[in-house]
This record gives C-alpha cells, structure tokens and sequence, in this order.
C-alpha cells in the first residue's frame, strides 16, 4: 500500500498546530484548535484507506485492488458531520459566554476556588476544649461556657476566643477532628 | 424466543429507533408540555418492555447479533445483544424513565422558572437513544456514533437555559469531551489501517495478530479516549467541575449512566479487543489512586452535588479494579457493580434534587433540621447512601466482597494493594456522606451560620402548633422512591442478578459466543488460537 507523503506531513502539521492552540485559555483558539485536530484525524482516517484507486463502480474484469477503499470514506462523512456540528455548538456557546460574561477565556471554576480558600477551623468539630471535672456546674465555674453559650446561636464567633483562651488541663479534642483537622 | 419466524433478538434495533421516533414526535410538540410528557413516557416505557424482554431472551440464550441493513457481518453493521448488553439496557431504561418522570413533574412544578422546557424532551430521547446504540453496538464506528449522539445531546442537556454558570461549566465539559471523541476517532483510524475492519468481533480475531507494540498502541489509544469518558484519574478532573451546575434530574443521569457508558466501553475492550494482560498493572494503580483522589476531593466539599460527583470518580476506580483483575470472579463484581452504581448514584441525585425543592439549597453549610422539615427526604437519602458506603444487607456490600474476593484471590502485592484502598475509600465515603446527613437533617436549623429563608420558613411552620408544611409534589418522590426501591431490589435479587454477571463473566473471558455470534464458529477458533500463540511468531509467519 502506497502513502501520500504531502498528506501525512499536513496532517503531522495539523495536528501539532492544533494541539498547541488547544492548551491556549482563550476560547476562540481552542475552537480553531479542535477544528484543526478534527480535521487532521479525518486525513488520517483518509490515508487509513491505503492508496488512490478507481471509483468504486463494479466493473467485470478489474481487479479488486483497483477500487479505492470506500469504508473510510463513509466514515470520514460521518466524522464531518459530527465536527461540523460540534463546532457549531461550541461556537454558540463561545458567543454565549461573551454576550454574559464579556469574556473570551475559559473562567475559573468558582466553587473550586471557594473550597480551597476555606479555613480548615470548624468551630464545633475543631475547638480545643477543656476536660469539665464536673457535669454540675454553673456558667462561672464552666471553663466552656464561652464555647457552649456562642455555638448555640453563632458558632463561628467562639473561633477566635477558643484559640487565643489559656489552655487549663489537659485538652479535649471533639471527635470529628482527626479527618478534618488537616483540611487544606 | 420467537415471533412468529424471527428470533425476537431481531427487535433490538427497535431500542434506538423507538427514543428516536419519539424524539422526532416530541419536536413535533413543541410548546404542549403535557402532550410531550405523554409521548416521551410512552417511548420510555415501551423501550423499557423491549429492553427487559432482550433480557429474558439471552439470559439463557446467550449471545444475539442482528445484521442492520441485511449485510453479513465484517462488511455491515451488526449489533449485538449479550449478558452485558442487555443488563445495561434494562437498567438504563429503567432509570431514564424514572428520572424522565421526576424532571417532568419539576417543569411542571417549577412553571415560573420557564426555561427553554420544551427542547429538554426531544433532547432526553435523543440521549436515551444514543446510550442505547452505545451498549447494542458490535462495530466500533457505530461504538462512536452512539458516544457522539449522547454526548452532543448532553452538551444541550448540561447548558439548559444558558446560564453564565452553565456555560462556562459546558465550555469545559465539550472541551474536553470532544477532545477525547477525536483521540477515540484516531484509534479507530490506526485501527482500521493496521486490520482493515471496525467490526468488533472480527477485531477480536484480528488484532490478536498484530505485532505486540502495534497492539500496545492501539490499546492505549482507545483506553486513554475511553479513560476520559470514565473519568478515571488521572483523566477525571472534568467531571466535578461540570456536573453538578446542571438542573438535578441531568446531572442525575449524567452522574448515573454517561460515566458507566465508558466504562462499558472500557470492559469490551479490555476482554474483546484486547484480551490478556498487557496494561493490568497500570489499570490497577489508576483505579488506586481513582478511589483515593475523588474520596479525599469529596472530604473537601460543602455542596451535596458536588461531595456526589466526587464521589462518583470515586467509585469509578471499584469498576476498574474488577476490569484490571480479569478473572471470573472480578469480572462478575464489576458488572454487578455497575447495575448497582448507575442505580444508586441516580437516586442520589435526585434526592439532593428533592433537598434543593424543599430547602432552596444543597450546600451542606446552609442545611440544617432536615429531618424534622421532612423526614421523607431523610429516608430516601439514608438508604443509597448507606447502600454507597457499603453497608451489609444492601447491594453496595455484595459487590464490594465480590471485588475483595477477587483481589486476595489475585493475590498479588498490586491485588492486596487495591484490597486496602478499596475498603479505606469505601469506609471514607461512609464518613463522606454521614457527616453530609448529621449536618443536614440532625444539626439544628439555630445553629446554621446562613439558613435559606426558605428554611427556615418552613422549620417554623413545622413547628408552629396546627399548621401544616406543603407537602412535596407527589411526581418527584415517586419516582425516586422508585429508584430508592429499585436500589433495595439489587439487594433482594441479588442471587439471581450475581448469577447472571457471572455468566456474562463467563461469556466475555471466552470471548467465542461473541464472535461466533457475529462471525460464526470458524473466527471464534481462528481467535483463539491467535490467542495462544505469541502474536510476534503469528505476523511472522504470515509475511
């Protein structure tokens, strides 16, 4: 089976332009990059279909390895039509994001940012807590009553106090806090 | 079975046709929301009937291939019904309908948010259809034409309504799905130019006689395109950032069927295509490190859609773990698996989607007294999730044995490896999501930093003395509550559905009822002895 050297070298050329152009962050390249790597695996579904030949069209007393190969063919008109409607899409979308967000660029995903921006302090699960010596006590004698009397209508406002109060005893870390304390 | 002369197997194109017509039937009705429930429903319901009725006929059968177009195999399209294919068609349909039915009653519930509903049937069946094509296909090409119809179709489905959040979650989503549909062309280009075909079955005979370092190449192409489509790490970061803007009821069918359409895809080709064990080891460390990298994504999250799809790649890796054994007895696991993760992670969904009705919120940091607002949610919530963290009497728990079982039969450093990460990440999922339940339903709404006002408006009426809350719209928990229930019957028919993974393990691991299927007797021999020998001598001796 004979290659065509000008069309594996495009296709070599088409796929490297495309790949580069589709680890840009703007969006219209990567559109152009995902027509150009579509494009150039539909050269290489072409060239799978080994060397030019006559029509397809039965004719008594050619030899079958005359023809070309139509099966490739079939599919590259498939391949088209899918790239064709892919890239339709994309491009609706594209203006889409301009007309919402005047923006060309794939946007970083907010709700991943906001997840690695938490603190890993949990009031309830991560306030060091003192062992109480008693369950009998009122809130003067209760070295967490600071603790129990802010989580019950804020819990995050007991964060600085707890830190920053003189550790009496030995601390009582709540439960909850060994897979939690070292949340990044 | 037999209608009349034509074995009933003959019908199975009929799966994708009927969502097909209904699609074209629900465009045609445009506009009449009632009139497009009642159509989508009826082609659902009587793909679901045909779906089971496959079923029942190669559970004890076998394998089926009908020739579309009436072309013998290697030249025309075949389709193919075996064990696998029918299992994943039946549950498939079974919970597109169920998720259908609930989407439907949230339009028709949610009416003020309008919304482009109208395109949202048509594009469902559409969906429907090419997950269909994708489980029946016996050609490769047509393997990708039925990505191609559900990806596209999903594209429309994951940016409904054009939302700024939705757009720019779809402009990654199609990015990266149209990025691994070209490498999966590619493959089927390099492919067709070592072997000359794309029938599957006449793959399996060819491509065992391709040099070793061909075959590799070949093989990691279609892995690495079908790896992306799975979300297998380290091709899974796409997937939790795109899934959970959509509307519940799609990322419900994403999260449930659209991953586990790769990892079908996957299964082919690692027992049909390329039998052996060629790139075991790397399948088994990937599915490691699958399992650990979404679990401890998930410990990060606050928003129950997002600790789901977490989750979700998570679980991704218990499927690839059963595949990398290749042995009967993990094979059997992952297929069983599969039917039970597609169900549960439905469900799951969809009761976030009912949290979010009840509540105006999924954000576990904002929940809060759920139990007491609606206790209804709490159970249909609890029970999946047990289910998914692997609790003994339900499904999650069999299919996790199964798994180990094949591991410490494996025996393996790699094999004993998985068996810890395996029951490590299942016991943090555990942790995962009943931390996600104590907050949201048990943690009292006082002590939440920002409760949605619609949460709070409804604790107080609960707890107001003579009034009543609005109970949640009959047509969204019936439906899941179906799913729940369907999720409990992997548990009660687990002996029978095991049986019948079993013997799809069986099928795939001989690999001759398929081709004999497709290619008749004589391929399936000419397979196995290509399967014998070392392929380096076989294209040795043919030049």
């Amino acid at each position: 089976m004979t290659v065509d050297l000008t069309l594996l070298l495009v296709m070599g050329v088409m796929f490297a332009c495309g790949i580069y152009l589709l680890l840009e962050r703007s969006l219209t390249r990567i559109l152009l990059g995902i027509m150009l790597v579509n494009n150039a695996a539909v050269v290489l579904l072409f060239l799978a279909s080994g060397g030019v030949g006559r029509a397809p069209l039965y004719e008594a007393g050619t030899d079958p390895r005359e023809y070309s190969d139509t099966l490739p063919q079939a599919l590259i008109l498939t391949a088209i039509v899918i790239g064709f409607a892919t890239t339709a899409f994309l491009v609706a979308m594209i203006y889409r994001s301009w007309q919402l967000m005047r923006l060309d660029d794939v946007a970083a995903d907010v709700e991943d940012l906001k997840v690695a921006s938490q603190s890993s302090w949990d009031a309830e699960d991560d306030s060091v807590l003192t062992e109480e010596p008693s369950e009998f006590m009122d809130d003067a004698a209760d070295p967490n009553a600071e603790y129990e009397l802010a989580t019950a209508s804020a819990p995050r406002a007991v964060d600085a106090a707890a830190r920053s109060r003189p550790r009496h005893g030995r601390p009582v870390v709540r439960s909850g806090s060994s897979e939690e304390g070292d949340r990044p | 079975m037999m209608i009349g002369t034509t074995p009933l197997t003959d019908l199975a194109p009929l799966s994708v046709m009927l969502p097909v017509l209904g699609a074209a039937v629900t465009f045609a009705l445009v506009g009449r929301a009632r009139a497009q429930v009642a159509v989508t429903v009826t082609a659902l319901a009587l793909t679901l009937v045909l779906n089971c009725l496959l079923l029942a006929d190669v559970w004890t059968s076998g394998v089926a291939a009908v020739e579309i177009g009436g072309w013998a195999a290697p030249v025309g399209i075949s389709l193919v019904v075996d064990r696998l294919s029918a299992l994943m068609l039946v549950v498939s349909s079974l919970i597109t309908l169920a998720v259908l039915l609930y989407a439907s009653a949230q339009g028709l519930v949610n009416q003020d948010q309008g919304g482009p509903v109208s395109i949202f049937h048509p594009t469902f069946l559409v969906l429907v259809a090419g997950v269909s094509n994708a489980f029946l296909a016996g050609d490769l090409f047509n393997l990708f034409v039925g990505f191609e119809i559900l990806l596209t179709s999903s594209y429309v489905l994951l940016t409904l309504g054009g939302t700024e959040q939705r757009i720019r979650a779809g402009i990654t989503y199609v990015v990266v799905s149209v990025v691994s549909s070209v490498i999966f062309l590619i493959a089927i280009a390099m492919i067709y130019a070592a072997t000359g075909t794309v029938n599957m079955a006449d793959l399996a005979v060819k491509l065992g006689e391709l040099p070793t370092d061909v075959q590799m190449v070949l093989h990691t192409l279609l892995l690495v395109g079908f790896g992306i489509k799975a979300a297998v790490f380290p091709l899974s970061f796409w997937l939790p950032d795109s899934y959970p803007t959509a509307p519940a009821p799609v990322t419900a069918v994403f999260a449930g069927l659209l991953t586990k359409v790769g990892v079908y895809a996957m299964i082919r080709t690692e027992t049909l295509l390329f039998p052996g064990e060629h790139v075991n080891d790397l399948l088994m460390v990937s599915a490691a490190l699958t399992m650990m990298v979404g679990i401890l994504g998930a410990l990060a999250q606050t928003d129950l859609k997002r600790i789901l799809s977490f989750i979700l790649v998570s679980h991704i890796g218990y499927m690839i773990f059963g595949l990398a054994l290749a042995t009967q007895v993990g094979l059997t696991a992952t297929v069983y698996y599969v039917g039970h993760h597609i169900t549960v992670q439905t469900a799951l969904f969809l009761v976030t989607g009912l949290i979010e009705q009840r509540a105006g919120t999924a954000n576990i940091d904002r929940l809060g007294s759920l139990a007491k607002v609606s206790p209804v949610i709490g159970i249909l919530f609890l029970l999946p999730a047990l289910n998914l963290g692997g609790i003994p009497p339900l499904s999650g728990f069999f299919g996790k044995v199964g798994l180990l079982r094949g591991g410490v039969q494996d025996g393996g450093p790699l094999a004993y490896t998985l068996v810890g990460v395996s029951v490590l990440a299942s016991l943090l999922t555990l942790l995962v999501l009943v931390r996600a339940y104590t907050r949201a339903f048990w943690r009292k709404v006082e002590d939440v930093e920002h409760p949605t006002p619609q949460l709070v408006a409804a604790y107080e009426r609960v707890t107001a003395r003579g009034k009543r809350l609005k109970p949640l719209a009959m047509g969204l928990v019936l439906p899941t509550a179906g799913l729940v229930a369907m999720t409990l019957a992997f548990t009660v028919f687990a002996g029978p559905l095991y049986d019948l993974a079993d013997r799809a393990a069986t099928d795939m691991l001989d690999r001759s009822p398929y081709i004999s299927a497709v290619l008749g007797p004589e391929a399936a021999e000419r397979a196995a002895v290509s399967l014998r020998h070392d392929p380096t001598e076989v294209h040795d001796a043919r030049n």
